[in-house]
């Protein structure tokens, strides 16, 4: 099973920091980084195979193929700027946590501005049919 | 797409092995080469961390297809 190497890798993790943390806090970060960077390796394989049964579900349906292209990229960059985000919280240094979760936000708006335009034509179209 | 967790111990190893000849040079009455000895452990460690993050960003690009 693999939730059982993953668990396994984050105590092992969790206890080198805190073998670290007093001595060189840097270092502890680092492996904190690594240690998240490892997991996510870990599991992002299976979960590419999710993405291209969903895309292959969505281009059966009518959907338009840019709408989950669209929901992609911002589950990708919420992940990124999440990631950054609480390991600088970990490090103690919350502000700058809180300016990547905005930076992240504000990308994300900008993705998903056209979606929202898409849907305000739709209601407008039909009020106008009324 | 896998990495080992060599690299865990690797940075565990560096971390303990600054932290004790840290402790014997600030003993020894040398703190500006403990300080060198600090800074060279963080560099070597950070080298090592640097591929892997530009490892994880193209993946996520790759899989999210953000570009």
């Amino acid at each position: 099973m693999e939730i059982f190497q993953i668990v396994s890798i984050g105590l092992m993790a969790t206890i080198i920091i805190l073998m670290l943390r007093v001595q060189n806090p840097e270092l502890a970060t680092l492996v904190s980084i690594v240690a998240g960077i490892i997991i996510f390796m870990f599991v992002i394989s299976k979960f590419s195979i999710n993405i291209n049964s969903i895309i292959q579900m969505v281009s059966r349906s009518k959907l338009e193929n840019i709408y989950v292209m669209t929901i992609f990229k911002v589950v990708g960059i919420a992940y990124i700027a999440e990631f950054a985000s609480q390991i600088c919280k970990d490090a103690g240094e919350e502000a700058i946590g809180k300016k990547i979760e905005l930076g992240g936000k504000i990308l994300i708006m900008n993705l998903s501005i056209p979606i929202l335009a898409a849907l305000m034509d739709l209601i407008f179209s039909i009020i106008n049919d009324i | 797409m896998s990495i080992s967790i060599d690299i865990l111990f690797k940075i565990a190893a560096i971390g303990i092995l600054v932290t004790v000849l840290n402790q014997v040079l600030l003993n020894a009455g040398r703190e500006e080469i403990a300080m060198m000895v600090t800074i060279s452990g963080i560099v070597i460690v950070l080298l090592m961390v640097v591929n892997l993050i530009s490892n994880l960003f193209n993946n996520v690009r790759n899989i999210f297809q953000l570009y």
